[in-house]
């Protein structure tokens, strides 16, 4: 075996990821292990200023309720998330991240998170629940609370970790010990010993075929070291999992996937097909087929979608971001010319800014295509199936609701504790609570922390993990590096050797049976059973030749496991869209053989769940129980 | 290419262990060449083009040539980032120039206090209350009867 030194670090809680919520849960963890004389360790693969899905910066924080300034009620966030979803949601979640990210976003400007006030100080609005910021520096000041946090406990260095990848949860019995991974700068395998483990590892890219295979391959819209590694890390430990199918396609400026919200929301753009006609329009029968979901406003995302690829897979595209019309029509409704001047001035700005923040590829792409937005439109597409439950989609764990709300089905304990004793989700990693976002996601996992110490000073004892089985995965985990280094020398080509296969060639192989067989890009969204069993087929094959990952190098290491990670997501998908047998979310997929929804049956959560024990998948529906009858 | 580093700027960051731009990638991609003291990207086609390389190099010695399978040559887009603010120089294929500078952060580098100078709340960890609340959210917690 690979001569890597272990390295064990002992702890209470253990926080995995280096994203919103895992930051979010740091700042949190540490006030209350402050006060209770407990120990936080934070673990990152990246570097926690430039970490996670908001590594580039954000230009607008999408979660903003607005409670005390009596703009909206908790409840209408619910009523939004709800119909967004198309009814399926567990309203406790959400009801219980809307209640609490007002206050994580007024601590994000305390930090020196500039968010845009108008002339009475208020912020500005992108839409109803979405407000705008300058955005570059979002996560590197975000990064400086949490560590200015950890370093109340003690110096920096025994408290976040970084560059180190988390592999795999460390069990006793039913109880979570830890987890093991290992260091991408130097040969150490890392074992941490917990008595709880917030998961905030993030959702999914590159599961799925993305539409550029070649040098654009990492431009997926959400960033391609979102991996997997929550669902694995929670789905290994044999956690309940939910909303596996709810994928979420997000419609961009296609190819850059610049952004959209400002476009839609705040300069009131309409897209249209390459004949000028508004699909909303043209195919609002399909939103009367949908109610009560497709009649109410906002349009869900998936029906939005959907209409737009009724006209796309039509034959009507491209579809086009009617950008000029819009920008004519603010500056048409200036007093003067003089006006009218400055704020075609003020608007081009603010959308470059939108792409700078967020996006810097859109703005490439429009440079490079000499498009001014003020003159003529722009291309917009469906991106590829995503993997996020903070966003539109849903997937992620099945967590315990709050104990002053959750209906007693939804309820075992601690809050946003996995079925699995001491497991903790947040942001991506928890299901069924979509539409936190960035700010959403801090906020939950600031709950989830706060209810991961009180889980620790009630059970606190150390959990104690098998020695001969933390051996065991370490001979599991540095495998592709003892399999290369067999190998090595003997063929002419690294990369091609009948004995193994590498990181790369295995994501692709798992991306083409996801797109042909699971309804990916080229096969427009669209799958059935037939596919789906094939697809399972395929992907068991894939499951075996995992064993044969093979690595050069510590970030090879790093791609062999990322990669393991996405393709557990992409069983529990096949498997979950397989059980569903409706067609919930047109515009996200569609199952050919039961193209309808079918709120009879399916109105219901669909859970499943793998039995570290027997290695079996469980499929099972959950009642759906509003907050409010 | 997506990052590409400048031979004749890069430094290598001087012989440290690990150059600035090794540090900051959120995707484990750029690295230093030991041979040549130079950093590179080593797997162009999964970078995210989010540019932490570029703004972070402190020889100015990394830029991005957009994606070859969908952007066309000639174009150009510059961060220069400051302590404040960030300055962008975009250069259209056409040879049109737009500049654009947005603000990054309100407060001193490092000065970010955890509880954003409010008040604790009841420090009940059985209670509703996140640690600033109910101060920073400006109102009691919300709840409802079940």
């Amino acid at each position: 075996m690979a001569n890597f030194e272990t390295v064990e670090v002992t702890t209470d809680l253990l926080i995995v990821g280096g994203g919103m919520a895992a930051c979010g849960a740091a700042v949190e963890a540490a006030y209350w292990a402050k006060k209770n004389g407990l120990k936080v360790v934070m673990v990152d693969k990246a570097a926690t200023d430039r970490s996670g899905a908001v590594a580039m910066g954000l230009s607008a924080l999408n979660q903003y309720v607005g409670i005390s300034e009596g703009d909206n009620t908790v409840d209408d966030y619910v009523n939004y998330v709800r119909q967004d979803l198309i009814g399926v949601a567990r309203e406790d979640l959400v009801y219980n991240i809307a209640r609490h990210v007002d206050s994580t976003v007024h601590l994000f400007e305390k930090w020196g998170l500039p968010i845009w006030k108008d002339e009475n100080g208020k912020y500005v609005h992108e839409g109803r629940w979405q407000v705008m910021i300058n955005g570059e520096s979002y996560k590197v000041v975000i990064a400086e609370a949490t560590k200015n946090a950890l370093k109340t406990l003690g110096p920096l260095e025994n408290h976040l970790y970084e560059r180190i990848f988390i592999v795999e949860p460390l069990m006793d019995g039913d109880r979570v010990a830890g987890a093991v991974g290992f260091s991408v700068r130097e040969e150490k395998f890392y074992v941490f010993k917990a008595k709880a483990v917030l998961v905030g590892m993030g959702g999914a890219v590159h599961v799925f075929r993305p539409r550029s295979t070649g040098e654009g391959l990492g431009r997926a819209w959400y960033p391609p070291w979102n991996t997997g590694s929550s669902a694995y890390f929670t789905l290994k430990a044999g956690a309940e999992m939910t909303c596996q199918e709810v994928r979420f396609i997000p419609v961009r400026f296609k190819d850059g996937y610049g952004p959209v919200g400002a476009w839609f929301l705040l300069f009131k753009a309409i897209a249209t097909n390459a004949f000028g006609e508004d699909y909303m329009t043209t195919h609002r029968d399909e939103l009367e087929k949908r109610a009560p979901y497709g009649t109410t406003k906002p349009i869900p995302a998936c029906l939005r979608n959907h209409l737009g690829m009724l006209d796309l897979f039509g034959g009507k595209g491209p579809i086009y971001m009617q950008t000029a019309d819009a920008i004519k029509r603010i500056a048409d409704s200036a007093p003067d010319e003089k006006a009218a001047k400055k704020k075609l001035k003020e608007l081009e700005s603010e959308a470059w800014e939108d792409f700078l923040d967020m996006t810097i590829s859109q703005s490439i792409l429009w440079a490079s295509t000499n498009l001014e937005p003020e003159k003529k439109p722009s291309e917009i597409a469906p991106c590829e199936p995503y993997f996020i439950g903070s966003h539109s989609g849903a997937s992620g764990a099945w967590v315990s609701g709050p104990e002053d709300i959750a209906p007693a089905a939804y309820n075992w304990g601690y809050c946003n504790m996995a079925t699995v004793k001491g497991i903790f989700c947040a942001g991506d990693a928890s299901g069924a609570s979509s539409h936190k976002f960035s700010s959403g996601s801090h906020a939950e996992g600031r709950i989830a922390a706060k209810s991961a110490i009180r889980f620790i000073l009630e059970n606190n004892t150390q959990p104690q993990a098998d020695a001969a089985k933390v051996e065991e995965l370490k001979k599991k985990i540095l495998k592709p590096i003892d399999l290369f280094k067999e190998n090595e020398g003997k063929l002419s080509d690294p990369n091609i050797n009948p004995n193994y296969i590498k990181p790369k060639d295995f994501m692709f192989r798992l991306q083409k049976i996801m797109d042909e067989y699971a309804g990916g890009v080229t096969m427009h969204f669209t799958t059935n059973k037939p596919l789906l069993d094939k697809g399972m087929e395929l992907l068991e094959y894939l499951k075996e030749d995992s064993e044969k990952l093979a690595a050069e190098n510590l970030h090879e290491l790093m791609r062999c496991w990322e990669n393991v990670h996405r393709m557990w997501q992409a069983e529990a998908h096949v498997r979950t869209v397989l059980f569903r047998e409706e067609t919930r979310w047109p515009g996200y997929y569609y199952r050919a053989d039961f193209p309808d929804m079918d709120e009879k049956n399916w109105h219901v959560f669909a859970n499943c769940k793998w039995d570290p024990k027997s290695g079996e998948w469980t499929m099972m529906k959950k009642e759906i129980i509003p907050l409010k009858k | 290419m997506p990052s590409y580093v400048i031979m004749e700027k890069c430094d290598g960051c001087k012989g440290q262990d690990k150059t600035a731009c090794q540090y900051i990638c959120p995707n484990d991609l750029m690295v230093l060449n030991t041979e040549t003291m130079k950093a590179y990207n080593r797997d162009p086609q999964m970078c995210w083009e989010c540019y932490n390389c570029v703004k972070i190099c402190p020889q100015q010695a990394i830029d991005v040539r957009g994606y070859a399978d969908f952007i066309p040559l000639g174009a150009s887009v510059v961060p220069l980032r400051g302590s404040e603010d960030i300055m962008w120089t975009i250069k259209f294929r056409n040879g049109m120039l737009k500049r654009f500078k947005f603000p990054i952060r309100t407060t001193p580098e490092g000065t970010a206090a955890p509880l954003g100078g409010f008040a604790e709340g009841p420090a009940n960890l059985n209670g509703i209350e996140l640690m600033t609340e109910p101060a920073s959210l400006g109102c009691d917690v919300p709840t409802i009867k079940k």
